[in-house]
């Protein structure tokens, strides 16, 4: 007795057959096929969202970053790369890419702390910890418009929060009409809003850390410093990766809080790339210049999550 | 080789239910499409106003009766702070409608060759009386003797008057010799006496820069040369008029500094330039005048915010549209559209007529404010490019609103930034 065995392995698709007995057809449908279409049925969803939403939109960006497009009368004019040399002849781009890398680096470090800080105070038992978490996260479900708006209001010269340093004797700066403190009202208002998120993501994390480490190292006699820095940190690192990368991808992606709170002012000191690329393309009607700035955006944002992907071995403490 | 094919495979799957979708969703073929007999006109505007839409919609019932061949026509209402924005989305996505409201945007689409010339067809149109159009404001919309869109509001700016907060400062105004150094001296007068503003030009907040041209006007001044290809924000005149607004804000604290909120209308200051169409905002919780606008260094003037209406050539109905443009505005439905917007009609153009459907202001100030203005209005700043300069104006002119800025310094940046675009 010979056995023989199909390419498809021993599972399920092997015969026994006597030597010279006529071999069966091979079935087109075996398993293994099956497994694949069942897995590809599953993704195409995805799949399909990712082409439409993602690869089209961008194919198109690319299209009409070489174009001129006259929106009233549907005429498109092939440019080249004029677009992209406009990058370089814009005036108003470096104060633009400023005010980004200002932005961001403020809503980035600021969230961060403040959900970490937040997440290590609130990662106790006591009385009322419910309540303040629930405090501190529940901003981000306000829609960014209304929280925006309502700040406006407070930020007025004669608005709420000058109405409260007026009490305590302080005189207030009129928040939104100076650039150095237009800015940080938009990065305050910002991460007031969001830290709730990082919060609950480094929670989670902390209650992840075994106890009996502390426990151990405070036998050993580490401080309480030396804990935080040399076991939670570490062992919450890829908690820390995953904050850094949504927090930085949001900073770039910050629109509602400029457009309601600003419009990108006064002198372009609170106006971000994204509200920059919504200018050229929405307002002003030049698409083909406005998807250039988009496509900038974009290959900034891969950059960024690149380097940061690249780098976690080195920061992230338990990374292969 | 096998990842290729698995790819192929994967792509002809994902075109496959894109196909389904697509054949699902594609199926509506929106209000543009028609047969005969099943034309469907819509026309964006930019009001929400239930009156103003229920009188659209009757005369549109009453054109639809006689026409047989249109189906439906729509007033699209869409937000104002957006309204540009999602009119060129829309046309840009083909999704364009056949009637549009036009602002600061008609510079911009006539310069295209994106509206229908309206001038034969109103002409030809029998009792349409073309020859009642006011000269003044028909100018804004036409090119090369053409008129493109059918100047349906034009509504001059007047200054309103709190009465009972100039009495409170013990504070008078003779309307026949206020000028715009009176109207601080009162407003300065009234902030130190109240504590509420003293004159504010609505809309402006430090941003809309075009709205104070209802000051500079006054002063002699003009944003741009009568061709549009020179910047005069750098004027002498222009210099007076902004360091006249600068001295009011930082000097004689008569007009609310920035980021500093007065509404007129809830009683917050003494004075407000506005159109006359906001007198409906009035709510009767004070005393108020409404008066001309006060004379500058160069005397009176008189300025003028307006909207048209124009077909636009993308529409896949472009006759049924001009026709229905031509019925909507001739001179029965013009006088009913009069209760909400100061008509372009000279027939339609007395105190006593506008009066009959305002119920804020009387025959005396609709005539002074409106109907003595109109023959010599000029319109509030416009251009090609409209959103543009703004931005870049405003950008340059946000230097202007602090207490040490040095004015003509500011206005020469302001031509510096607009002057590419004014060139173009």
């Amino acid at each position: 007795m010979t056995t023989l065995t199909t390419r498809s392995g021993a599972r399920g698709a092997s015969v026994d057959a006597p030597l010279g007995a006529p071999a069966r057809r091979k079935r087109f449908w075996t398993l293994s096929r099956r497994d694949a279409l069942t897995g590809y049925l599953f993704v195409a969803p995805q799949l399909l969202g990712v082409l439409v939403f993602v690869i089209f939109p961008v194919g198109l960006a690319i299209y009409y970053s070489l174009n001129d497009w006259n929106v009233f009368t549907g005429d498109l004019d092939f440019v080249g790369g004029k677009n992209y040399a406009q990058l370089l002849d814009d005036p108003q781009l470096p104060k633009v890419l400023g005010a980004t890398a200002i932005f961001s680096i403020g809503v980035v470090v600021l969230n961060i702390a403040l959900g970490l800080g937040l997440a290590v105070m609130l990662n106790r038992r006591f009385r009322g910890v419910t309540f303040f978490r629930t405090l501190f996260f529940s901003p981000v479900v306000v829609s960014v418009v209304a929280w925006t708006l309502v700040w406006g209001f407070l930020l007025q010269d004669n608005g709420g929060i000058n109405g409260v340093l007026e009490q305590v004797g302080i005189s207030g700066p009129n928040w939104l009409q100076s650039g150095d403190t237009a800015m940080i009202a938009v990065v305050v208002t910002q991460v007031v809003r969001s830290v709730g998120v990082n919060m609950v993501l480094f929670l989670s994390a902390l209650q992840g850390v075994p106890s009996e480490l502390h426990e151990a190292a405070r036998i050993d006699g580490a401080s309480n410093r030396k804990i935080f820095t040399s076991i939670t940190l570490p062992l919450i690192s890829p908690t820390l990766l995953l904050t850094a990368i949504i927090t930085i991808v949001g900073a770039l992606q910050a629109f509602a809080q400029i457009a309601v709170l600003t419009k990108g002012g006064p002198e372009l000191s609170t106006t971000v790339l994204v509200y920059y690329v919504f200018q050229q393309a929405f307002s002003f009607n030049d698409i083909g210049y406005g998807s250039t700035l988009a496509l900038m955006l974009l290959t900034f944002v891969m950059i960024l999550t690149v380097l940061q992907w690249q780098l976690r071995r080195k920061w992230v403490f338990y990374e292969d | 080789m096998k990842t290729t094919k698995k790819l192929v495979r994967v792509a002809a799957l994902a075109a496959a239910v894109a196909m389904v979708v697509s054949a699902c969703s594609g199926s509506d073929s929106g209000g543009g499409e028609s047969g005969p007999g099943s034309v469907k006109l819509r026309m964006t505007v930019w009001t929400a106003d239930e009156a103003q839409l229920a009188l659209f919609n009757k005369i549109a019932d009453a054109y639809k009766a006689d026409h047989k061949e249109i189906t439906s026509i729509t007033f699209d209402s869409l937000p104002f702070p957006e309204y540009n924005t999602t009119l060129t989305t829309q046309i840009a996505g083909g999704n364009s409608p056949d009637l549009a409201w036009m602002g600061d945007l008609s510079k911009d689409l006539i310069a295209s060759d994106a509206l229908v010339p309206l001038t034969d067809k109103l002409k030809d149109t029998a009792g349409w009386n073309y020859d009642d159009l006011l000269g003044s404001v028909t100018s804004e919309y036409t090119e090369d003797g053409k008129l493109y869109a059918y100047p349906f509001s034009n509504s001059p700016f007047g200054l309103y008057v709190n009465k009972d907060l100039l009495a409170k400062a013990k504070q008078t105004v003779d309307p026949a010799n206020l000028t715009w150094d009176e109207v601080s001296k009162i407003g300065s007068a009234v902030n130190k006496a109240t504590g509420k503003g003293g004159f504010v030009i609505r809309d402006f907040d430090y941003a809309n820069w075009q709205t104070l041209a209802t000051v500079w006007t006054g002063f002699g001044a003009s944003a741009w040369s009568k061709d549009g290809k020179t910047c005069e924000f750098d004027s002498d005149k222009m210099v007076d008029a902004f360091q006249f607004l600068h001295d009011a804000i930082y000097v004689d604290k008569s007009m609310p500094g920035p980021g500093t909120t007065a509404d007129f209308f809830a009683g917050d200051s003494a004075f407000t330039v506005a159109q006359v169409s906001r007198a409906s905002l009035l709510d009767g919780s004070f005393k108020y005048d409404v008066l001309p606008l006060p004379a500058g260094p160069a005397g009176k003037a008189s300025v003028l915010g307006q909207a048209g209406v124009g077909v636009l050539k993308s529409s896949k109905h472009v006759d049924e549209a001009t026709d229905f443009l031509a019925y909507l505005t001739n001179p029965e439905n013009a006088a009913k559209l009069a209760q909400f917007f100061p008509p372009p009609r000279k027939s339609l153009l007395s105190g006593k007529a506008l009066a009959t459907n305002n119920p804020k202001l009387n025959a005396a100030q609709l005539q002074s404010v409106v109907v003595d203005q109109l023959a010599d209005a000029v319109t509030l700043p416009n251009h090609t490019s409209p959103a543009e300069i703004a931005q870049k104006g405003k950008t340059a002119l946000d230097a202007m609103w602090k207490p040490d800025a040095d004015v003509k310094q500011v206005l020469t940046s302001v031509c510096s930034a607009i002057d590419p675009l004014l060139a173009k």
